[in-house]
């Protein structure tokens, strides 16, 4: 029984063993790597005031303000998308749950569901304006609201239909007897049962919203002023950081790298913080 | 009994057989029927979606498309809007070439990193790895542009550059053409590490559905854990597998942003990896402000977003067919 | 005559299998398993204490006991499979012709080639049936050509009873087997190995009566070659099979000795209490 480990199959098993670590590494690595460079060349380019002004005139030349513009607005863009989202997504969700199931038409709209999901935010983007274009819509918060919508609508759906999904029918079967008709048994049991994973959802969608630059590209526009109508054009971050990148002067694209931070720091709060939330609320939710 | 039999809400309930209820039921099981006339209409939204975004592209480059024969303008190699003269073919390389370098990249370390935590990991390892892989999944495009071009461009350029200059010189696809890092190598590096989570989440859910048994079933003739994954577990799931790293594909090919920042963007038929290209989402995301004054311009591009619909509709149809069928439900 | 030289004489077809008759002697004489203060645990859940027994050489010893007494978890100790389970644990001593299975140097995929597993639910490898009786010599490159291989499948689905019912289709996939005859398939498979001890986790309970009948006339075929070690949660079974019994309860061995002695006249309350059908 101890014939030694150096028949060939185990030597195969160790390459392959130190192969995958290997793999891991590279893998563990570029996110250090990642969140290692934008901290270290972001920092030291952030300053109160970056996060608390617009930029002044001729801020891409070097002269004072901050992306304060960009904050708010892709804060309002993603609120307003992931609200749309929400408002679409939830009840398609229910439904597809509740009634539709694994009928014929359900599977239609969830393989639907999946190829929304796949399509690239570019060609939402190039969408929302033919859309624009069609309906006489200027760049605006609006139109990047709507795009932002379509986009997270797929992730949303998908996200609480997973909770749905995995809703154990007891609950659903004991409220049917006791005599809810089946809407009343959606709202209810379901909706708080779910609520762990509708926060997941609404924070998943929110994430992507604000970091999306592609969609909001065609649709948004861009303004080095704070956002304060849904008709007009609103700035983003992540076209602050890439419209900072642009400029020959190294002050701008320092602060641009500052941005990417802020941009990166909104995401990684929102990241951990859903983990954080569906961990608290799921102890009212039965598994 | 009379009254007992179940309505379609599956209740009891009917309004004349329970007077004693009193109204609210009626009124409750109205709502139900209600409600679900207006979901209907809204979950079938998503089908009609893609339908509405297919059309809406067609249309709008419908000018382009019909003036001269698509191969033609698929094909040519010559791009000057202001003469009219709309040849994809260089954009169509580019996306090949950055796609094929992204996905080439990072398929096998995908493939062990889900194999690891499949089959050798501890339920310790897999907690610390799902926040890991969620939030490379979570950091925005724009931000994996700024690590490559702080990062990856100049470590093409300073490192993979020289080494290839001097030791990869008789390889046509190695070949050092220009100065900088702007390169099909540098948006492949990057795009390999922004699919990666996706792969690996996809093929670890796919390598979940083999049941334990049949692990222990080949473990139990003695047979090492790598013996088992390529004897029992990779065959059974191969198929899976393929979907999968073709759904990274299609998702690898959309990416725009990030990999715009480093590709070099110059209109050329790439050679070498080391070449700059401009792959057609960077072609749409840079020109977008110029496609109304030019004619016809706007159709050329939002042809271009068509073409790229189109490809990444028919692959991730197909790979969501089959990883529908393998998975049994859909996959996260 | 030591058990390889046995096995190699029942590959060559040489030697009848010898009948029900004698049942054999107590243990004493040269325990094939010897278990010294095994304790094992699913985290912080004792699911062993303090076991020490010996399991007898070339006979059928049967564990039996009420369900979560233990007795798979025990039995999953003799192939290193418990450490298969995340967070399972095993101190103690486990003795296989004297030497430790659970020392440091020892290689468990040839523990596991030693000590053949049959589970509870057949699990045919997604592979024809051919392929699955030879997948576990390709492992250990056991044979040397391809006609040695064709007739060492044949050889053991005759042992497991299985190949006139194959012979003309060995190469459709195993799944398109009835159930029993997959058990059969996999008790090829696993004997094909060349073990020297073969366990059995319930390895009829998923069968209907006929087959599991015929798995169990297998066994007792079986048990003169090789040391044959069976849970089982029916008491008529253990009393159809056993030379040997252990009877666990919550975790411990309550009671160990010949069928004979512990079916007419058991020593401990608890045993009788089982015996007599209480719980």
């Amino acid at each position: 029984m101890t014939k030694g480990k150096l028949e060939r199959r185990h030597v195969a098993e160790a390459f392959v063993k130190g192969l995958m670590y290997l793999s891991i590494a590279l893998v563990a690595g570029s996110l250090a790597l990642i969140l290692l460079t934008v901290l270290t060349r972001g920092f030291p380019a952030l300053s109160w005031e970056m996060v608390s002004k617009p930029p002044q005139g001729g801020y891409y030349m070097g002269k004072g303000g901050g992306v304060l513009n960009a904050i708010i607005g892709s804060l309002y863009l993603a609120a307003g998308g992931t609200l749309t989202a929400l408002v679409l997504g939830f009840p398609i969700a229910l439904y597809l749950e509740t009634y539709l199931g694994d009928s014929p038409w359900g599977r239609y709209v969830r393989l639907s569901l999946d190829v929304l999901w796949g399509i690239p935010s570019i060609v939402y983007g190039a969408f929302g304006f033919t859309l624009m274009l069609a309906i006489g819509l200027r760049a605006s918060l609006l139109a990047g609201i709507i795009v932002l919508a379509l986009l997270e609508l797929p992730i949303m759906v998908r996200a609480m239909d997973e909770v749905i999904r995995r809703m154990p029918v007891d609950l659903e079967q004991a409220a049917l007897a006791l005599g809810s008709t089946k809407l009343e048994v959606a709202v209810r049991v379901v909706t708080r049962q779910m609520l762990p994973g509708i926060i997941t959802a609404i924070l998943l969608g929110f994430g992507r919203g604000i970091g999306d630059a592609a969609s909001v590209l065609f649709t948004a526009g861009y303004t080095d002023r704070i956002t304060t109508s849904l008709l007009r054009p609103t700035a983003s971050l992540p076209l602050a950081v890439f419209f900072q990148l642009a400029s020959p002067f190294p002050e701008v694209q320092k602060r641009g790298y500052a941005s990417a931070l802020i941009l990166t720091i909104i995401v990684l709060v929102i990241s951990l913080g859903s983990r954080w939330i569906s961990g608290r609320l799921s102890k009212y939710t039965v598994k | 009994m009379e009254g007992s039999q179940k309505n379609e809400t599956g209740s009891f309930a009917t309004a004349e057989g329970r007077a004693d209820y009193g109204p609210s039921a009626a009124a409750r099981i109205r709502a139900d029927h209600n409600a679900k006339g207006a979901f209907s209409i809204l979950a079938v939204f998503p089908v009609i979606l893609i339908a509405i975004i297919t059309i809406a592209m067609i249309l709008r480059s419908w000018p382009i498309l019909g003036s001269k024969p698509l191969i033609e303008t698929l094909f040519g190699d010559v791009w000057k809007p202001q003469d009219g003269r709309f040849g994809f073919w260089p954009f169509l390389a580019g996306t090949a070439w950055v796609t094929a370098v992204g996905l080439g990249l990072a398929v096998v370390p995908c493939v062990l990193t889900a194999l690891y935590l499949s089959e050798y990991s501890n339920s310790i390892t897999r907690a610390v790895a799902k926040p890991v892989l969620d939030l490379l999944a979570a950091i925005p495009p724009v931000v994996y542009g700024v690590w490559g071009l702080l990062a990856v461009v100049p470590f093409v350029e300073l490192v993979l550059a020289p080494f290839a200059r001097r030791w990869l010189r008789a390889i046509p696809v190695f070949a050092v053409n220009q100065p900088t890092g702007f390169s099909i190598l540098a948006g492949g590096i990057v795009l390999a590490v922004m699919v990666a989570p996706f792969i690996i989440a996809v093929l670890y859910e796919i390598l979940d559905t083999v049941p334990e048994e049949l692990r222990h079933a080949s473990l139990a003739v003695g047979a090492t854990r790598w013996q088992t994954i390529r004897g029992v577990v990779i065959p059974k799931v191969l198929p899976g597998m393929v979907a999968g790293i073709v759904l990274g594909g299609s998702r690898a090919l959309g990416e725009t942003i990030a990999v715009l920042m480093v590709v070099g963007n110059v209109v050329q038929v790439p050679t070498s990896v080391f070449d700059a290209a401009y792959p057609l989402p960077a072609l749409i995301a840079n020109n977008y402000g110029d496609m109304m004054s030019i004619p016809l311009y706007d159709a050329a591009l939002l042809g271009g977003a068509l073409v790229l619909l189109v490809v990444i509709l028919v692959f991730n149809a197909i790979s969501t067919l089959v990883l529908q069928r393998l998975l049994g439900r859909r996959w996260t | 005559m030591n058990s390889a030289d046995m096995n190699s004489d029942v590959a060559r077809g040489n030697m009848a299998i010898p009948t029900l008759e004698s049942r054999g002697p107590a243990v004493g004489a040269d325990p094939h398993i010897q278990v010294r203060n095994v304790n094992a645990f699913y985290g912080k859940v004792q699911a062993l204490a303090n076991i020490n027994l010996e399991i007898p050489r070339r006979q059928l010893t049967v564990i039996m006991g009420p369900s979560g007494c233990g007795k798979s978890t025990l039995l999953k100790t003799f192939n290193r499979f418990l450490e298969l389970t995340d967070g399972a644990r095993v101190s103690g001593e486990i003795l296989v012709d004297g030497r430790d299975i659970y020392a440091r140097e020892v290689d468990e995929t040839e523990v596991r080639k030693r000590v053949g597993l049959l589970a509870q639910r057949p699990s045919p490898l997604p592979m024809s049936i051919y392929d699955n009786v030879a997948y576990g010599m390709h492992v250990h490159r056991m044979k040397r050509s391809r006609k040695e291989y064709k007739e060492a499948v044949r050889h053991y689905l005759e042992i497991a009873g299985l190949w006139e019912e194959v012979r003309l289709r060995l190469h459709d996939p195993a799944t398109s087997l009835s159930i029993g005859q997959q058990q059969r398939l996999c008790l090829a498979r696993g004997l094909a190995v060349e073990p020297e001890i073969i366990l059995g986790d319930e390895p009829t309970s998923a069968l209907d009566p006929i087959s599991a009948l015929n798995i169990e006339s297998r066994l007792l075929d079986l048990k003169r070659v090789y040391t044959t070690v069976i849970v089982t949660h029916t008491l008529r079974q253990a009393k159809r099979l056993a030379d040997h019994v252990i009877y666990m309860y919550l975790g411990e061995v309550i009671e160990a000795g010949p069928a004979r002695e512990v079916f007419s006249n058991p020593k401990h309350e608890r045993t009788r209490a089982y015996l007599d059908g209480q719980f």
